[in-house]
């Protein structure tokens, strides 16, 4: 019987020719990669019993980005954990505050994590690097600690949901009102213990930014990870940062794979989605309630790109945030701010009255820089919207695309980001 | 007699079971002071040690911080019974030992604040002043061999010398959705039902 991607990839970990769904696996994991929230408390039982010990220094990544720069003491200490165990442990592959960002972004863009390879990560949204063809997701610390500890972890076999993408979107229609509009379908655990995994011409034709967002957008499906095929977009992008094809391997699934469940999707018919409260399936249309908002948020591990940014200043250039909302504009690395700071993105979002801060997920959870207070209602471009995500528990959030979140900004309201044309023209003007 | 919180919403999420703003911290006691913090804020002055938490389908989606699974153990509670479970929250749960019970229907059979008959061995819960029972779906074999074992790392750590046999041998059918073996039956029986089948068994009502 033919096999998934995803299956072919646990089997090659699993020292199996083939795997079912439903196998309990021991799988070697090819990255493991710490966060300063998640991984003191996985080093500390470790530390307890004895096993204090890495599986291999050149195989961990370590980025803070949760709670930095230290937002109190507090976090300055788990901070310090994370630093001087890859001093003690001679972690190869360390970003710190100010030479990293967002752990999954900073990621995707080194080249270390390869397609083909399994990466598990105290953090949920690690299903993000399943664009690069590769089997990646999120565990608790425990995990964590067994994968630092011996480089596995346990599985199931996980179900494969097919979600097929056809056709051509309309403009101002995004990835993220793609995968909104999926979840929106199936519901918020219509993927519980699946993978994702997106193919169609649609997804042939999409860059790896925008692959990027739907793959991390898995766990709000309740799935297990999203995974997109090699192709020659991958490999572009692979290339571009110093790897060759023969440094990895491709898997594609079989024609007779079997799949749990198939989606399809016709992007024609995918309008701008915005997920109201309190869950991300609460998908509707852009614009077609008046809401007010209060304050705007563009960044994440979900759309903190450059792509995103470049959709905001498109509709932010020569406009200003409208007068009672705050808008926070967050790349998600350091080397995305750069570039969005040379191609003159940081001035548009500055002169349009919006805080351009330091790459970290602070905001998206509430955590520091951006937390929300009581009845604030945010459009944000990020990935949950749960009671007291970002804040207080009477706040409101409304998950969008970069460029929703833009038009919304601008009004005052939740607006529809069509609006505006491919150059920022607003088509509404001539009226 | 454990008593019952009843938190019968589906999606109860690890954001409201333990908001971010509490994470810089792993340690259970400090955690379990702010358990189901931004579900229901009283929570924590009611629970007693031993209490059961009764929840809609999905409970645990969202993040994957297990310290959702410390700040609920640490605050007294002894299981978690559910239809279904996010799948991080999930493997935390087996990782710790701690008891997530996967039961059809679950939040009909009790009213907030009532007791529970739970026979972890025959694998029911039961309300008393009513007389209803239901089947959980058994815990997987795996699930208890670490339970057994103390936990994930313990159990890795013991079979080092065994390194990738055990899950295949003992385990295969077992895990989320999946019937594994019941508690206290002999692994070697293990033969369990789809899970088709086993979620017709779990709405099957036992009259007292």
């Amino acid at each position: 019987m033919g096999m998934t991607i995803a299956e072919k990839m646990l089997a090659a970990h699993s020292g199996h020719d083939t795997v079912v769904p439903g196998q309990l696996i021991e799988c070697a994991t090819d990255w493991v990669l710490c966060h300063e929230i998640t991984t003191p408390a996985a080093l500390r039982m470790l530390e307890e019993r004895g096993m204090d010990r890495v599986f291999d220094p050149q195989k961990i990544v370590a980025v803070p980005d949760h709670s930095v720069p230290a937002m109190n003491i507090k976090a300055a200490k788990m901070y310090q954990k994370l630093k001087s165990w890859v001093q003690e442990k001679g972690i190869e592959h360390f970003y710190d505050v100010g030479r990293g960002g967002i752990a999954h972004v900073v990621l995707e863009n080194t080249g270390l994590m390869k397609p083909g390879q399994t990466l598990v990560s105290g953090d949920s949204h690690t299903c993000n690097a399943g664009a690069l063809g590769a089997f990646a997701t999120g565990v608790g610390s425990t995990d964590l600690a067994g994968a630092i500890y011996a480089g596995k972890v346990w599985f199931k076999v996980p179900e494969t949901m097919l979600i097929r993408v056809t056709g051509k979107t309309n403009p101002g229609v995004t990835p993220k009102d793609i995968v909104l509009e999926v979840i929106k379908q199936i519901g918020a655990d219509g993927a519980n213990y699946m993978v994702m995994e997106w193919v169609g011409d649609y997804i042939d034709q999409l860059d790896m930014e925008g692959r990027f967002t739907l793959t991390n957008m898995a766990i709000e499906a309740g799935g297990k990870t999203g995974i997109v095929a090699v192709d020659d977009t991958t490999r572009a992008y692979m290339q571009q940062r110093g790897v060759s094809p023969e440094q990895y391997t491709e898997y594609q699934s079989d024609p007779d794979a079997k799949y749990k469940v198939v989606v399809e999707i016709d992007a024609a018919q995918v309008e701008p989605t915005v997920a109201y409260p309190h869950i991300p399936s609460n998908g509707r249309v852009a614009g077609s309630d008046r809401i007010r908002v209060t304050h705007a948020y563009v960044g994440s591990c979900t759309n903190g790109r450059i792509t995103d940014l470049r959709d905001v200043a498109r509709i932010l250039k020569g406009r200003k945030v409208a007068q009672d909302v705050q808008m926070i504009v967050v790349p998600a690395t350091q080397a995305i701010w750069k570039q969005a700071a040379q191609e003159g993105l940081l001035e548009i979002f500055v002169d349009a009255g919006a805080s351009v801060s330091y790459p970290s997920c602070g905001a998206c959870l509430g955590m520091h820089s951006g937390v929300l207070g009581p009845d604030d209602i945010c459009i944000s471009s990020s990935n949950r919207n749960f009671v007291g995500r970002m804040g207080d528990p009477s706040a409101q959030i409304y998950l969008a695309s970069p460029a929703t979140v833009a038009a919304s900004a601008v009004e005052g309201f939740i607006a529809d980001p069509r609006r505006y044309d491919a150059e920022g023209n607003d088509l509404n003007a001539a009226d | 007699m454990p008593t019952v919180h009843v938190f019968a919403r589906d999606h109860i999420n690890t954001d409201e079971i333990i908001p971010a703003r509490h994470l810089t911290t792993d340690v259970e006691s400090e955690l379990a002071k702010y358990a189901m913090e931004d579900y229901d804020k009283d929570f924590v002055r009611r629970v007693q040690p031993g209490d059961i938490i009764v929840a809609g389908a999905d409970f645990g989606c969202g993040s994957s911080r297990e310290h959702a699974v410390w700040a609920l153990r640490g605050a007294g509670v002894s299981a978690v019974i559910a239809p279904n479970f996010a799948r991080i929250y999930y493997r935390n749960s087996i990782n710790n030992g701690f008891l997530a019970l996967e039961c059809e229907g679950i939040t009909e059979l009790f009213q907030d604040g009532e007791e529970a008959e739970l026979d972890l061995k025959g694998g029911t819960i039961r309300n008393p002043r009513t007389g209803k029972e239901l089947s959980f779906v058994p815990v997987p074999q795996f699930a208890l061999d670490v339970q057994k074992a103390g936990g994930w790392l313990e159990y890795m750590k013991a079979g080092e010398d065994v390194e990738g046999e055990r899950l295949d041998n003992a385990s295969t059918s077992a895990g989320h959705g999946h019937a594994g073996t019941p508690l206290g039956d002999d692994p070697a029986k293990e033969d369990g039902p789809r899970p088709e089948q086993a979620s017709g068994h779990q709405k099957e009502e036992h009259h007292a």
